[in-house]
């Protein structure tokens, strides 16, 4: 069984998201201890880009703090090498294409299996573009994580097919963000994906208070957590582990109580 | 199907790369092209608003007294600053806004570097009664508070993008990010040949008009084909515009002008095809200004219409299959033509535009008197009057 497939096995997953290098490597990586002991069932870590389109002001502030303070792919792949000695759940990278393809595709994916990779999510790739990266992910074994969206209607059955590891539902029309309510039907959306395969699927974007965890659990597999807990990681900067540890464990909490 | 066979490819260049919320609107945007571009009554509005509204067919002016000076090849102006709102770009937004209309949907959302391409659109959304809002760097904003104000004007909204470096490409990051908040009602109306399919190939399509009037005009002047068409290159519209219609004609030399800047030598150009690397961004696979991790790099010019880090894909393959070349001028040269064609024929040249006439200025004197260049004059400088003034120590504000 692959780490992401046990990451979901008998129980909803938490997945915070942090973005590489905010406000340095060396706090992402007591965060990632951290968010593993607090709980965190697979970890989503941003590779910053000067770009990221499909983020909202929050994580685009932090790609602006982690570039301004030097962090670069390579160094982001040795921090998480380093920690991956220690962090046995999943990690997963969030990245746009330009830092892979530019990176070398072949080279990318191979740092990312000697550093514990598990899998990749890539906004800017959506089904149509996916042949892209599908052969060098397939050959390295890294596994692409297909988004979903409110507006993908039909085109949820086709993505859900090809799935592997989970599939990122996006609760919300627009970037991310915390989000007072979400609106989206998410348990239609679900259901479409589970007519056609077994891939769990997890509900991100928006997601801040642990209500909203625990609702779109019950309505999924698992909540993903991005915009919370880089705020977390503004206000406090490098004494943001404490509170972001705190924060993963009332959020796991919740979670565990979706049924 | 091969790779290069796919829509929306030019060789390796083009694609779809945009998140999966934007992905159904591009289709329907896509299928809704495909319906009216071939639609008898589409075809119609579209020529009489050009002919009626934008000014159409542009002049094909033959600039003698510049020819004379330079010695060389007979050089033609073809006169797109002469269009309604100054420049080429309402040919493409009367297109788009009338398509979005068809579509049904009641507001447009665009990008603007120095504000050219957000006045047409809000002069195209008030025309066609629809809501207009434009995404501007606030750097830009403050470098063109008289284009803010004419697009206030026309009733437009404009926001000031104060994230990244707060121009050209921060403001197409907000627009995209703004299109996947709402698309119900909007479509999100790109300026240039670059972006996701379909808008490269749109975009071309309600440009190219501009080099089969260079044909047809100049069949009648001169009796046959021009042997080298100049343009400026940001994205690259006005460039693929005038260069589309001679593709076919090997024997015609397409020429883009990029903005060097400073120098190709130097951290501060825009020039894309000379110092660029292939990448995939806004949309896109294409060369693009970048660092060694794939971070788009800061680019600069003094022209803020081509200062932007990459260049529409089918620019890509043009210069990858060399069927067009690309060469870069600097700011002072750029300067120093827009001077010239102001004395010399009385015209004063938008700043981009001046990028063309510039490598005319280099090129004509090489080349013999029986041979022809035609340069798209994509715009007026009026607008750039100040910054200009500025560039030679005249303190002029607007």
């Amino acid at each position: 069984m692959s780490r992401i497939e046990n990451a979901f096995k008998d129980k909803k997953a938490f997945i915070p998201f942090v973005t590489g290098g905010d406000p340095e490597l060396s706090v992402t990586e007591q965060l990632l201890y951290a968010m593993e002991e607090a709980g965190a069932d697979l970890i989503e870590v941003g590779i910053p880009f000067s770009d990221p389109i499909a983020e909202g002001p929050v994580i685009q502030a932090a790609n602006e703090r982690a570039l301004k303070a030097g962090c670069t792919t390579d160094k982001l792949f040795d921090t998480i090498k380093k920690a991956r000695q220690k962090v046995s759940v999943p990690i997963v990278f969030l990245t746009y294409l330009n830092p892979i393809f530019t990176y070398g595709k072949a080279r990318f994916m191979e740092r990312c299996v000697e550093c514990g990779i598990d899998g990749i999510i890539v906004p800017d790739m959506p089904f149509e573009e996916k042949d892209e990266l599908a052969d060098v992910c397939e050959k390295y074994g890294i596994q692409i994580i297909s988004l979903i969206a409110p507006t993908s209607k039909e085109r949820i059955t086709t993505i859900a097919k090809a799935a592997q590891g989970y599939i990122y539902c996006v609760s919300s029309l627009g970037v991310t963000g915390v989000r007072n309510e979400i609106k989206t039907d998410i348990a239609s959306m679900v259901k479409m994906v589970r007519e056609v395969t077994n891939v769990p699927c997890a509900v991100g974007f928006g997601i801040a208070v642990p209500e909203q965890a625990k609702k779109m659990a019950s309505v999924s597999d698992g909540a993903i957590v991005g915009s919370a807990i880089v705020k977390i990681v503004a206000q406090y900067g490098t004494e943001c582990v404490p509170h972001v540890k705190e924060y993963v464990r009332s959020m796991k909490a919740a979670v565990d109580e979706a049924v | 199907m091969s790779k290069e066979e796919r829509k929306g490819r030019y060789g390796e260049y083009g694609g779809q790369y945009i998140p999966e919320t934007l992905m159904n609107a591009v289709h329907e945007l896509e299928e809704a092209y495909e319906k009216y571009s071939k639609d008898p009554d589409f075809i119609r509005e579209l020529d009489d608003l050009l002919k009626n509204y934008a000014g159409r067919p542009s002049m094909l002016y033959y600039a003698e007294k510049m020819t004379k000076d330079l010695g060389g090849a007979k050089i033609y102006l073809k006169r797109e600053d002469l269009n309604h709102t100054g420049s080429h770009k309402i040919n493409n937004v009367l297109g788009q806004v009338l398509l979005a209309k068809k579509m049904g949907k009641t507001r447009v959302i665009a990008e603007t570097g120095a504000g050219q391409h957000g006045v047409a659109t809000a002069t195209a959304a008030a025309l066609m009664g629809m809501e207009c809002e434009i995404y501007m760097g606030k750097e830009d904003t403050d470098r063109q508070v008289l284009n803010v104000y004419r697009m206030e004007l026309l009733g437009a909204k404009v926001h000031a993008v104060t994230s990244g470096t707060q121009t050209l490409k921060d403001a197409v990051n907000e627009t995209m990010r703004e299109w996947t908040r709402r698309m119900d009602d909007t479509l999100y109306v790109l300026g240039s040949v670059m972006g996701p399919h379909p808008f490269p190939m749109i975009v071309r399509d309600f440009q190219k008009i501009i080099g089969e009037e260079i044909k047809e005009q100049l069949q009648e002047r001169e009796g046959k084909l021009p042997d080298a068409v100049l343009a400026c290159v940001g994205g690259g519209s006005n460039a693929m515009g005038a260069f589309y219609e001679f593709i076919k004609y090997p024997e015609v030399r397409l020429i883009g002008c990029e903005a060097a800047g400073h120098g190709v030598d130097t951290d501060k150009h825009a020039a894309t095809i000379a110092k660029g690397s292939t990448g995939i961004f806004h949309g896109m696979k294409s060369l693009f200004c970048q660092d060694e991790y794939g971070q788009i790099a800061p680019v600069y010019s003094i022209s803020a219409g081509l200062d932007y880090p990459g260049i529409g894909p089918e620019h890509a393959n043009l210069a990858a299959t060399k069927r067009a070349e690309y060469v870069p001028i600097t700011d002072e040269e750029a300067v120093r033509a827009f001077e010239y064609l102001s004395r010399t024929e009385g015209i004063i040249p938008a700043i981009e535009s001046a990028h063309a006439v510039a490598y005319a200025m280099k090129l004509a004197p090489t080349m013999r008197k029986d041979q022809i260049i035609v340069v798209n004059l994509s715009g007026r400088g009026d607008k750039d009057v100040a910054a200009i003034a500025r560039y030679r120590g005249v303190e002029i504000y607007e």
